[in-house]
């Protein structure tokens, strides 16, 4: 019987949600959370034989010593395949499945794989290591992800040479494979250019890879007289959140008035942002924008001015689309009211 | 300013000064709050130096 070692984080361990987030790895027997649904889609061919669980936060803090203790854990079970997630589009979760697999695959010498949205940070960072399953962008899609995987598993204990990703369903990992085309490329290349020019669709067979390249700011010079301001997507807002802004995949960002806060409290601001345990910012979200210190930088003349307002979002889940549109529209803004630079502070 | 440095780099940022936890970036809620504040003082002077950095491509400011 082929043995498979499972690793899912502390949400579907069961576990709990971001307050557990910090919990560190443990290895159960047998299968725990979606490996029920996973195993079935083995059947019988595999089992499952010991599941490790591991909290979202202590993962990417602590990668180097997260990675040691989990490959100990999975050693002892001496499993065939490695199965991590799926993570959908969970950042952390998504960044400690690619960041695992990677590791075991190196030092384990076993096949891994696992699965997440392609738009999930974990999927640029691991793809062209690890073999990831595609999936959509939220836990709903489970009932499809299991299968897609079980399918890609059940190639890797039959030994089956894998497909394309288009017919594996795996992320693209930026691998060209080279066969034989019955038309050769000059035909294939003109063709292609007739469907252009006529305004028809065509499909390149090479896609250009998007990279996400912005030329460095030039430096401030005179930050005596510089106008910061404070942009976040740690999801700081005034007591409230007035405006409803979403604790995850955020439709919208705020502005906010900094006019008479030379400190914020509990009192007066929390974080609406539903990944990261919000106890800290909360209580002092001084912790997650540092407007005190900006205060008192402002009246020690280190810097200029303050600008009086700051902008916000909460960056879990968000479209990297919304989130480049939105980008756009606050510098527009910052760069009319003369601000000079720009703190972005990320959770 | 973040903590996962790995996932700024991926999405371009090009002065990135590395901060203490995904939770509370500048603070540490294990320190009293007058050291805390000293703490979230260095980081936010070390941007500032960062900002005023000539750089030709991406740099974690460590």
């Amino acid at each position: 019987m082929i043995k498979i070692v499972h690793y899912i984080n502390q949400f579907y361990g069961g576990i709990g949600g971001e307050e557990f987030a910090g919990h560190k790895p443990e290895i159960r027997e047998g299968v725990v959370g979606p490996g029920l649904g996973l195993s079935t889609q083995l059947k019988g061919k595999a089992e499952i034989v010991a599941t490790v669980v591991c909290g979202d936060t202590y993962f990417n803090e602590n990668v180097e010593e997260a990675k040691a203790a989990v490959i100990a854990m999975v050693k002892k079970y001496n499993p065939d395949i490695f199965v991590a997630g799926p993570a959908f589009n969970a950042g952390r979760y998504g960044v400690a499945c690619g960041a695992i697999c990677q590791a075991v695959k190196n030092e384990l010498n076993i096949p891994v794989v696992t699965a997440m949205y392609p738009e999930n940070p974990g999927a640029e960072m691991y793809v062209k290591d690890v073999y990831m399953i595609q999936t959509k962008n939220s836990a709903a899609d489970m009932r499809k992800a299991l299968p897609a995987l079980g399918k890609f598993i059940t190639k890797l204990i039959n030994k089956e040479e894998i497909g394309s990703p288009a017919e594996d369903g795996y992320i693209p990992r930026g691998i060209r494979v080279n066969y034989f085309n019955e038309v050769r490329g000059s035909t294939r290349a003109v063709d292609l250019l007739v469907k252009k020019l006529r305004g028809e669709e065509f499909e390149t067979e090479y896609p250009m890879p998007i990279f996400d390249h912005v030329e460095p700011h030039a430096p401030v010079v005179d930050m005596k007289n510089a106008k910061i301001a404070i942009v976040t997507s740690g999801g700081i807002v005034p007591k409230g959140n007035p405006d409803h802004i979403e604790s995850s995949s955020a439709s919208k960002y705020g502005k906010y008035d900094l006019t008479g806060f030379d400190d914020l409290t509990s009192e007066t601001h929390e974080t609406a942002h539903g990944g990261y345990d919000p106890t800290y910012a909360n209580f002092d979200s001084d912790r997650v924008i540092p407007v005190d210190v900006l205060r008192n930088m402002v009246k020690e003349g280190k810097i200029g001015s303050l600008h009086n307002y700051f902008y916000t979002t909460t960056g879990n889940g968000t479209a990297v689309a919304n989130a480049k549109k939105w980008g756009a529209e606050i510098a527009q803004e910052l760069v009319a009211d003369g601000v000079t630079a720009v703190i972005l502070t990320s959770t | 300013m973040c903590t996962i440095t790995p996932i700024s780099l991926t999405v371009g940022a090009n002065r990135i000064v590395p901060t203490i936890a995904i939770p509370h970036p500048l603070g540490n809620p294990n320190l009293p709050m007058d050291k805390e504040y000293i703490l979230r003082y260095a980081l936010v002077e070390k941007a500032l130096k960062a900002l005023q950095t000539e750089i030709t491509e991406q740099t974690i400011f460590e």
